[in-house]
């Protein structure tokens, strides 16, 4: 290579004369193409679009030193990161913003509406229902956030490998999601949880990890088998690159975004299962707090007095939406195509 | 034109030099199966059965042939993308289809590929600049780390380009210029050997001379040896010293390049070649097209004897006993015209008006 030199003496950041461009030779454009006359050199050297943050000749990016910078200027990240930090935060510390016990109970006041100290009124054993919603975020954001993290990290990493490898192990691994997936959820719970005596938020993730991974394990190995065809995969296997490079730096980037998509939906749905599975006696007992529990005990009783229900279904909606919020920011920071 | 066109003829070299690429026998054949669990083969198809060239050093040998005629597999197999079900591909003497881990790695890096896509080929997520950096970071000791970007943004001014795109994504680039970037990767490892498959079928008619161009200058400038794969007659014809033409997994004719466009003796070459596009319409009212019948048979199950016969005007009975071996044909042995080169073909003869001229 001579020195980075061009060898007919062109400067590359000159701009180009567009009028020199590769145009049909005077004298009859045959249909054909003139090879001899189309010049290599008079290329058109690029869009140019002048600047772009960051300056051209800045420090060399990456895509994810990019897609930070994207997101800290992206205010839906902004705001649903604020609301996931407030969460893990109460989650922590709830006696910071809740002063009273979520346990003491006044039957006088069963069912009463707010009042002063009391904003969000009582439920039908009298108890605090603004303490009870700052207090259950531990357990429910636990469980959605830990239940999620596993069928994600699980699930990606067996239906990804499932899908890179294909072969005996693919097999294999779809049977046994097939299995999974014939499983009803709640007939599964009720067996599976009604051995365990541990009434902790443990065994409740647990079960929701073994039945809830082959639906991520199917995504992303769809995803990954797409990914795996494109040619820039065989590009890096030609350079010589491992499966780990292959895997870590061209398929996954690639394959990750229905992953996210379907992770961060499906934190919902675990807040949500485990308020069912807390409602049929099986998932987390009094005396938890946590939003599933007052939800099924308040929809009983939504004409009476549905502030009871209001307010935690309203976190719970609060916090699902700070995640897909999440997911999305972080989907979109990830394709360059959308900056 | 500011190409220097220093090729050297083609034909006489080829006999005294040392091939760089010598591939014997090449066989693919891809499985049928039946069944989920317990596969059961019920087939293959045979993509490639039986392909024998040689590539020299600072040659461009190109390969046509119609779609699914087993182009790209050959490609890959070169590549070693895929492992051949049989035959030998040997690199400098070393047969590369047997190696695994690091020597095969120490092989990668003389051999390098460019893709037909350049919307594909490159990795969306990527930065130009990690997208050509990657051969350094898989072969760190091909550029020091601190050289890496000086030594990218070379390789884009090399296939021109402005070096400071080295932080832009690929979309942002065109077509044309997607391709010098994947022809800047294959660059970056100084290979011997790139194997270009279809690389500008993908682009724009004025964007394929100028990345065609480009690979001549290169080929120059670092002593490149090309297989070029293409199915346009023309671009190979301009880019090529020797042409190779393949029919249903196998080479039919293979010579240098003025001796298959203008002798052609395979009938399935002439045949090819008549239906080349010509830009002057006086010529083209007086030139004969053969228009061949059918369609190409499938490969899981070609035909016995010569695999052309079955669209071929000459076939005849030993056409399907007897199967023709890629030799210089008995009637033009020893004759020292450009008709003596290599071709499948029993009843192998020069057409009185080549269509080629």
């Amino acid at each position: 290579m001579p020195d980075g030199h061009d060898p007919h003496g062109h400067d590359p950041l000159e701009p180009i004369d567009p009028s020199q461009g590769p145009i049909a030779p005077a004298g009859g454009y045959g249909g054909g193409f003139d090879l001899a006359n189309a010049d290599a050199e008079t290329l058109e050297k690029g869009p140019s679009h002048a600047q772009e943050p960051g300056g051209p000749a800045g420090k060399p990016r990456s895509l994810w030193s990019d897609a930070w910078r994207d997101l800290r200027r992206n205010p839906i990240f902004i705001i649903s990161a604020l609301i996931i930090l407030f969460l893990v935060f109460i989650s922590l510390w709830p006696g910071t913003i809740a002063t009273q016990d979520p346990l003491a109970a006044n039957l006088a006041k069963a069912q009463a509406g707010p009042e002063a100290g009391h904003p969000f009124g009582f439920d039908s054993q009298g108890r605090d229902v603004y303490t009870r919603v700052v207090y259950g975020a531990r357990a429910s954001v636990t469980v959605g956030v830990c239940a999620t993290l596993g069928v994600v990290i699980l699930g990606s990493i067996l239906g990804g490998l499932a899908g890179f490898f294909v072969g005996w192990w693919d097999a294999v691994l779809s049977r046994i999601s097939d299995i999974f997936f014939g499983i009803p959820v709640v007939l599964g719970g009720l067996v599976f949880l009604s051995v365990v005596t541990n009434s902790s938020v443990w065994p409740v993730i647990g079960f929701m990890v073994l039945l809830g991974w082959p639906q991520i394990a199917r995504i992303a190995r769809g995803s990954v088998i797409t990914a795996r065809q494109n040619d820039y995969v065989q590009a890096a296997r030609a350079l010589g690159a491992g499966n780990s490079r292959m895997l870590l730096r061209h398929i996954a980037p690639n394959a990750v975004a229905p992953v996210i998509v379907v992770g961060t939906i499906a934190l919902g749905t675990y807040i949500a299962l485990e308020a069912t599975l807390s409602y049929l006696g099986v998932g987390l007992k009094p005396p938890t707090v946590s939003w599933g529990i007052d939800i099924s005990d308040a929809s009983s009783q939504i004409r009476n007095a549905p502030h009871m229900l209001l307010w935690p279904a309203g976190a719970l909606s609060l916090t699902v939406l700070a995640f897909i919020m999440l997911g999305d920011a972080v989907r979109d920071a990830l394709d360059p195509k959308l900056r | 034109m500011s190409q220097p066109t220093t090729r050297e003829p083609a034909a006489a070299p080829a006999t005294t030099r040392e091939p760089i690429l010598e591939v014997r026998g090449l066989v693919k054949h891809f499985p049928l199966t039946q069944g989920i669990l317990f596969k059961k083969q019920i087939g293959a198809v045979k993509a490639v059965d039986g392909v024998d060239f040689d590539l020299y050093p600072g040659e461009t040998l190109g390969i046509v042939g119609e779609s699914g005629c087993g182009k790209s597999t050959v490609a890959k197999l070169v590549m070693n993308l895929e492992e051949p079900t049989a035959g030998t591909i040997k690199y400098k003497g070393q047969d590369i289809t047997k190696l695994s881990g690091r020597a095969l790695k120490a092989v990668r890096r003389n051999i390098q590929m460019v893709f037909q896509d350049p919307y594909t080929s490159l990795n969306p997520r990527m930065t130009v600049g990690d997208i050509i950096g990657e051969p350094f970071d898989i072969h760190p000791d091909v550029a020091p780390k601190g050289d890496r970007r000086r030594r990218v943004q070379e390789l884009l001014d090399v296939v021109g380009l402005n070096p400071e795109y080295i932080n832009r994504y690929p979309h942002q680039f065109s077509g044309g210029q997607r391709q010098r970037i994947g022809i800047a990767r294959g660059l970056a490892l100084r290979p011997e050997i790139i194997v270009a498959d279809e690389p500008v079928s993908a682009l724009d008619v004025s964007v394929q001379a100028q990345v065609v161009n480009l690979m001549e200058r290169l080929q120059d400038e670092f002593q490149l040896s090309y297989m070029f794969i293409a199915h346009d007659l023309s671009i190979v014809r301009h880019i090529s010293d020797r042409v190779g033409v393949m029919y249903l997994g196998r080479i039919v004719e293979i010579g240098a390049d003025a001796a298959i466009y203008e002798h052609p003796t395979h009938p399935y070459t002439q045949a090819l070649l008549s239906a080349v596009p010509v830009p002057n319409p006086e010529a083209r009212e007086e030139r004969e097209r053969i228009i061949l019948a059918g369609d190409v048979p499938s490969p899981a199950n070609p035909p016995s004897g010569c695999r052309f016969r079955t669209r071929c005007w000459k076939a005849q009975e030993r056409c399907a006993v007897e199967e023709p071996l890629l030799a210089v044909p008995e009637v033009f042995r020893g004759t020292g015209g450009p008709a003596e080169h290599e071709s499948a073909c029993h009843f192998a003869e020069e057409m009185e008006n080549p269509p080629g001229e």
